[in-house]
């Protein structure tokens, strides 16, 4: 699956696409195809997010999962802080980026 | 320290108006990000993985409390509690949000600080010894020469867009404590037979993916011709350096094309040119920018012996002290490298407290080295117990600079944009294998250093054990590097063979600590063991 991300304008913090608005949490995300690059000018002309770009991702149970470490700790916050990432009562979240 | 005059003061306020408007411009959609980048860019201000990042500049890493204290509000206030000293003694901030941006320069620019020349291709933020002003063997405070520096870089209109960023550091000792020779620039204070001092200019080195060692270009260049000299070194550099390939466009590769003596000599014709031009300040400048740096009111017979009863407090002591010139006073460095902890991190509680302590044992000072530490330079040998014990109380007082937990690390893919690898978890998995103090102080003085991608900002080439982060097919990589030196016995150190994984260079290391244990005689650091017996015991050793 292909997701949409990019970083809202103003706070910075890192979004993902949900078919109708920007989410900064990645179970809400969906699968653009060949939408992405599209999706990506229009948002942007319109300011409501700041350099997005597509990425490759997996469907799992938990949802979706980016293929690389990057964006996957993108989706998390950094691993060296526990109280801080998106999911920190979740004892995988740890796991889930590497 | 350096006070604003009315110049540095209002430039520093129109740059925070001038950005001020940058910024609503960018959120009301009349600039594009490809339009606003470089302004933000040219007030510090990235954007990294997970938010805006902003980059406070410390100037040759020197502050006072009331900075200090504004760095911690500012981390309260629009951060999330936090803040990085980094490898070029400034702070980042992880979390900033472009709104806030305007409003947190000009509180900085309150208290005379502000981030310009912390991004772009410009002369970037001069870095200098932590200890100058309080070193033992230094002949001259190098910061005045530095703070000069400042005043001519900033705002250079010749050298704002140079083919690549540009990095000076300033030491006035032989012992070298801000790799100088790892800088695009380094200027050495030295004093001449007649007993002047002037500068000893090096050029051309600098880490990132081509490391190289800045070579002698001039032995001395008194005062009266300091900024002219500098100033042609630069134009040589903006002629001729490369603007066709990131790659190749620092100083070092011109250097390295042309040869140290071509560039020198051009750098000596272009000077007769610029020194024509009259732009060298007079004595009495350098008098004024001197006197904000005459030694604080030292307590003459301050005692000189020290309590060493407590045996904690003592492992400190030899530690994390260093001699002073003053009698009866110390050096004081205080550790950001918590066993366990990240590299650089302190809390706005913990900046409180180095605040507080300053101004109560240091004459109100505070340095920001380049391993990531913080120097209260001027403590009276009867504060250290004090200092220490609060230190303890704010978890500030790990016994372990220069030790083999020490370690310089950048953000790495935890924060930042270009890394291809995390450097933090491994610094902490290295420290906690090494955590026993004992083993630690057996090991002695170890320099290790870690990048999370070829840049270089953990200095990964200048370790005695180097670790750069690759990225192999979407996944970690560790490449282990061993025999560097950013100090006065500057070396570029080599890389042993293949990668690792995280856990696999944690015991790489562990082996190659181990070759060092068995094979050091009397008084060697690893790194002269290993320039001693070379690489081979070591790859056997770490490869089987």
């Amino acid at each position: 699956m292909k997701l949409l991300t990019g970083n809202d304008l103003s706070s910075g913090d890192v979004v993902w696409w949900t078919g109708q608005s920007w989410s900064r949490h990645i179970g809400e995300a969906v699968d653009v195809g060949d939408r992405g690059d599209i999706l990506a000018a229009t948002e942007e002309a319109a300011r409501r997010v700041n350099v997005p770009y597509v990425i490759d991702a997996q469907i799992t149970p938990e949802g979706p999962r980016p293929a690389h470490i990057k964006d996957r700790i993108r989706a998390l916050g950094p691993t060296v802080r526990p109280d801080l990432p998106l999911k920190p009562a979740d004892p995988a979240a740890g796991s889930w980026v590497i | 320290m350096y006070k604003y005059d009315e110049y540095d003061a209002s430039i520093v306020a129109a740059r925070v108006e001038e950005f001020r408007d940058q910024v609503q411009r960018r959120l009301a959609g009349h600039l594009t990000e490809d339009q606003f980048k470089p302004l933000r860019l040219m007030n510090g201000l990235y954007l990294q993985l997970h938010a805006y990042m902003l980059r406070v500049a410390v100037p040759y890493g020197t502050l006072n409390g009331q900075q200090m204290h504004m760095l911690a509000h500012i981390a309260r206030k629009y951060d999330r509690g936090y803040g990085h000293f980094t490898t070029r003694q400034n702070l980042q901030y992880n979390w900033i949000k472009l709104e806030d941006a305007p409003d947190i320069l000009a509180e900085l620019a309150t208290v005379e600080m502000h981030a310009i020349q912390t991004s772009g291709n410009c002369i970037r933020n001069i870095s200098s010894d932590q200890f100058a002003g309080a070193a033992a063997d230094e002949i001259t405070d190098p910061r005045p020469w530095a703070e000069l520096l400042r005043q001519w870089s900033t705002f250079h209109p010749e050298f704002s867009y140079l083919p690549r960023k540009f990095k000076i550091a300033v030491i006035a000792s032989d012992t070298d404590r801000a790799a100088m020779r790892l800088h695009d620039i380094g200027i050495q204070i030295v004093c001449n037979d007649a007993g002047a001092l002037g500068a000893r200019i090096y050029a051309g080195g600098g880490m990132g993916r081509t490391p190289m060692i800045a070579h002698l270009i001039k032995d001395f260049v008194p005062f009266a011709d300091f900024v002219s000299y500098l100033e042609a070194c630069l134009r040589v550099y903006n002629r001729h350096g490369r603007r066709d390939n990131i790659y190749k466009a620092r100083i070092k590769i011109l250097i390295h094309a042309l040869g140290a003596e071509e560039y020198a000599r051009q750098v000596e014709e272009e000077f007769h040119a610029v020194k024509a031009l009259g732009i060298d300040p007079p004595q009495a400048e350098f008098d004024r920018i001197a006197a904000h740096f005459a030694p604080p009111p030292f307590e003459a017979g301050a005692p000189d012996t020290v309590d060493r009863s407590d045996p904690d407090f003592a492992v400190w002591l030899d530690q994390n002290v260093h001699a002073h010139k003053a009698p009866g006073y110390a050096v004081v460095t205080i550790s950001l490298k918590p066993i366990g902890g990240i590299p650089g991190d302190a809390s706005a509680d913990q900046i409180d407290v180095m605040a507080d302590l300053a101004a109560r044992y240091s004459f109100d000072e505070l340095r920001v080295t380049h391993a990531q530490n913080i120097v209260l330079p001027h403590v009276r040998k009867v504060d250290l117990y004090a200092v220490w014990s609060a230190l303890r109380e704010a978890g500030l007082a790990e016994a372990n600079l220069d030790l083999i937990s020490d370690i310089i690390a950048c953000p790495g893919l935890d924060y930042c944009s270009l890394a291809n690898a995390r450097s933090i978890p491994l610094a902490q998995k290295i420290s906690a294998r090494f955590a026993d103090p004992a083993r630690q102080r057996d090991l002695g003085e170890l320099k290790l250093k870690i990048s999370g991608c070829i840049n270089a900002c953990g200095h990964h080439h200048a370790g005695h054990i180097g670790i750069l982060g690759v990225d192999r097919k979407g996944t970690e990589n560790y490449q282990l590097l061993l025999g560097g030196s950013g100090a006065e016995d500057v070396s570029l150190a080599d890389i042993t063979g293949p990668g690792f994984s995280e856990d696999g260079v944690v015991d790489a290391i562990e082996r190659a600590t181990d070759v060092y244990v068995r094979e050091r005689t009397p008084g060697e650091r690893f790194v002269d063991t290993y320039r001693r017996i070379g690489m081979a015991p070591f790859k056997e050793a770490i490869y089987g």
